[in-house]
């Protein structure tokens, strides 16, 4: 029992990160491979807000909202506008997020340095409950209540807003978007910021978790996130959340009854069964889009 | 997945650039060549005296091959300031003046190498302290064999570094000196009777920890319920620590970095474990108290060099070093520092810099009074002085009782 609950946490963490990514995917079309830079630097800007600025833990969760939505907003600005009326957007689209991510990468190496970086002691009350036998501490309940919060969140806004109707709209179609009035700019560089937002708490909250932060803690999660989207059925929020809950659960099991060594091997064995049974994902549309 | 090989690649070539960008950097003070002062003879010109009375008119060449730079980039700069701290003790003993000499090998045996070659044949140095790692050691230490100039290692811990040759010694216990003691102190102190072992098996020295601690569990008669193994770059412990928590041991030894230290002792907190956790060489940081705060109460990790001795030695030490450098020193700067005593106390035995004299001068040394206590080498070059084994106790190492 134990282990399924340290299976929800951290899967909960995979799932937040996911879901930003099929977010991006699931409107837009388009691969953004800067997300897992996002991530590292919203870790790395939460603990400086924390540990130097002195910023109370309850606020740096918003602060670092914001700092990545504005994050999202520049990856779309520099790496998918100035492309996306290539005929070949989508790979361009690819690699220059990479690049971008690169960039975001270097300048948090440049001002936090290479190391290891990790909240000052203290930060969090190391309060715990036991509840039937399972120890839960007041950390990975606040982790699972904020990415139940924000995953919800995000539902409520792509079924019942207006905003929520033009991305649909753009999903479907961005040139009859355009024609029925949309302002599909507008739209794409919103999700753009909602989806690296939600990336940028999953850092955080990553961070909290483990205690620390390292440069290279995307690319490990990026691989992650790409697994629990092409589980879930690339464009499905809804599957992203089950995706990364399961991947999360499925890690735990490795390690518990496999080994930690095979924790990878079996995370991604799993998805490559997945593929093999239900091409299309847990709760993808059979008729795929064309990618 | 093709894009999945993408993220790589592009950061193998950044890693690559930053490699290449960071590769000019090198050089060092270049003295213009003077003549051999390294003659076989004992007595070298000006030279009078021995022991304390010892003079020399030449200053005594020492090269340092640290890695200041790179991934061991922290430990080599303790180091040096360790080197340069003791530099000032040897000085003020009168008599003999040194000069210094301290290369960057960036964590790159290669790089050892064409320091190690520089030193040995256009500086001419009497002895070669460093370098930082053990796997540059086994590279560039045979250079030095073969040209009968000794080497002394401040850090190197690995096995098999001494048995390069006779001009080869150390002043760093290895792991296997430290951990037997550590094992057999906790055990009476503690009460171990059945512990659970956790070590990442990817990386040679905490599998090589992890054997240590397997043999020093057995002669102690402890039992090993479980072995868990993890990853190096591993940061989620809790899956494990659940596992080792339903074992219900008396401690839990763990051969770890520093990097997975710090989340696995605070993981294993969260979930419960207050058993003693008991470390290896890689937990001997005071980064420890720092990043785990209160979780790093009550662990036990055995170590070469004692912070709070009270002796003579130990005391200007740390006086010493907090003057020059405004820090505490670690372990690092103690043996650095421990490093160019012994090689003065080395040159004043025959009162000669040439290297083969300052070989047989280390070879000799025994009872020599240093920060880690009553120093000797054995026969095999290795160190020789307790060990301390210690435990945290209100964020900070005090000696376990």
């Amino acid at each position: 029992m134990q282990q399924v609950a340290n299976g929800i946490f951290s899967g909960s963490i995979y799932a937040l990160f996911a879901i930003g990514f099929a977010l991006v995917f699931g409107v837009l079309d388009r691969l953004n491979l800067a997300h897992s830079a996002v991530f590292a630097a919203a870790a790395f800007v939460g603990i400086d807000l924390v540990g130097s600025v002195g910023v109370p833990v309850w606020l740096a969760l918003p602060l670092v909202l914001i700092f990545g939505a504005l994050l999202g907003l520049v990856i779309e600005r520099l790496a998918f506008r100035p492309l996306k009326n290539r005929h070949d957007a989508h790979f361009a689209g690819l690699i220059s997020s990479i690049a971008v991510g690169a960039m975001i990468l270097a300048l948090v190496q440049a001002r936090y340095g290479p190391g290891t970086r990790r909240f000052p002691v203290g930060t969090f009350p190391s309060t715990a409950f036991t509840v039937g036998g399972v120890r839960i501490t007041l950390l990975q309940l606040v982790i699972l209540g904020v990415s139940v919060a924000l995953m919800l969140g995000l539902a409520y806004v792509v079924e019942r807003t207006r905003l929520g109707r033009g991305m649909r709209a753009v999903a479907e179609n961005p040139h009859a978007a355009r024609v029925l009035g949309i302002n599909v700019d507008r739209v794409t560089a919103t999700t753009f910021a909602i989806s690296s937002a939600l990336g940028a708490v999953a850092g955080v909250l990553l961070s909290f978790y483990v205690n620390s932060a390292q440069l290279s803690m995307g690319f490990n999660i990026e691989l992650k996130g790409l697994a629990v989207i092409v589980v879930g059925g690339m464009a499905s929020l809804r599957g992203a959340m089950v995706g990364g809950i399961a991947l999360g659960l499925a890690e735990v099991f490795a390690v518990a009854y496999i080994g930690s060594s095979w924790r990878d091997a079996v995370a991604f064995g799993l998805l490559f069964a997945v593929l093999l049974i239900r091409p299309q994902g847990l709760f993808g549309n059979p008729r795929a889009r064309e990618v | 997945m093709r894009p999945r090989s993408i993220p790589l690649a592009a950061g193998g070539a950044a890693v690559a650039l930053l490699l290449t960008s960071c590769a000019a950097s090198s050089g060092g003070d270049v003295t213009p060549s003077e003549p051999a002062a390294t003659g076989s003879t004992s007595a070298a010109p000006g030279a009078g005296g021995t022991g304390d009375e010892c003079t020399l008119s030449d200053p005594v060449k020492v090269g340092a091959a640290l890695s200041l730079t790179g991934a061991a980039g922290s430990y080599g700069a303790s180091q040096q300031k360790g080197l340069q701290t003791a530099l000032d003790t040897v000085t003020a003993r009168g008599g003999i003046t040194y000069d210094l000499k301290v290369e960057d090998d960036q964590t790159d045996p290669k790089q050892g190498i064409s320091i190690f070659e520089q030193f040995l044949n256009r500086d001419k140095v009497s002895v070669i302290l460093g370098p930082t790692l053990s796997n540059a050691a086994k590279t560039t230490d045979p250079i030095a064999q073969e040209a009968k100039v000794p080497v002394l290692g401040v850090s190197n811990t690995a096995a098999g570094i001494t048995e390069i040759g006779d001009y080869v010694f150390r002043d760093s216990l290895p792991e296997t000196a430290v951990i037997p003691q550590t094992i057999q102190k906790a055990k009476e102190s503690l009460g171990l009777k059945k512990v659970v072992v956790m070590y990442s098996n990817d990386d040679a020295f905490t599998e090589s920890g992890y054997q240590a601690f397997e043999a020093a569990l057995k002669d102690n008669n402890v039992e090993i319920i479980k072995t868990l193994t993890f990853s190096k770059a591993d940061t989620d412990f809790r899956a494990l620590l659940t596992e080792a928590k339903d074992a219900a041991p008396d401690a839990l030894v763990v051969s770890g970095l520093i990097e997975a230290a710090i989340p696995l002792v605070t993981q294993a907190r969260q979930v419960g474990i207050t058993a003693p956790i008991i470390g290896g060489n890689g937990f001997n940081s005071p980064k420890l108290m720092a990043d785990a705060g209160q979780a790093a109460e009550g662990v036990v990790v055995g170590a070469a060099w004692n912070s709070a001795s009270a002796s003579p030695e130990n005391s200007a030490f740390l006086e010493a070093f907090k003057a020059k450098n405004g820090s505490d020193p670690d372990q690092f700067a103690a043996q650095a520092y421990t490093g160019l005593i012994l090689v003065d106390d080395a040159v004043r035995a025959k009162c000669s810099a040439a290297p083969a004299d300052v070989r047989d001068g280390l070879a000799g040394l025994s009872d020599i009074k240093t920060p880690l206590g009553s120093f000797s080498f054995d026969e095999q070059r290795e160190p020789q002085h307790p060990a301390v084994v210690q435990v945290v106790k209100d964020g900070a190492f005090t000696v376990l009782q």
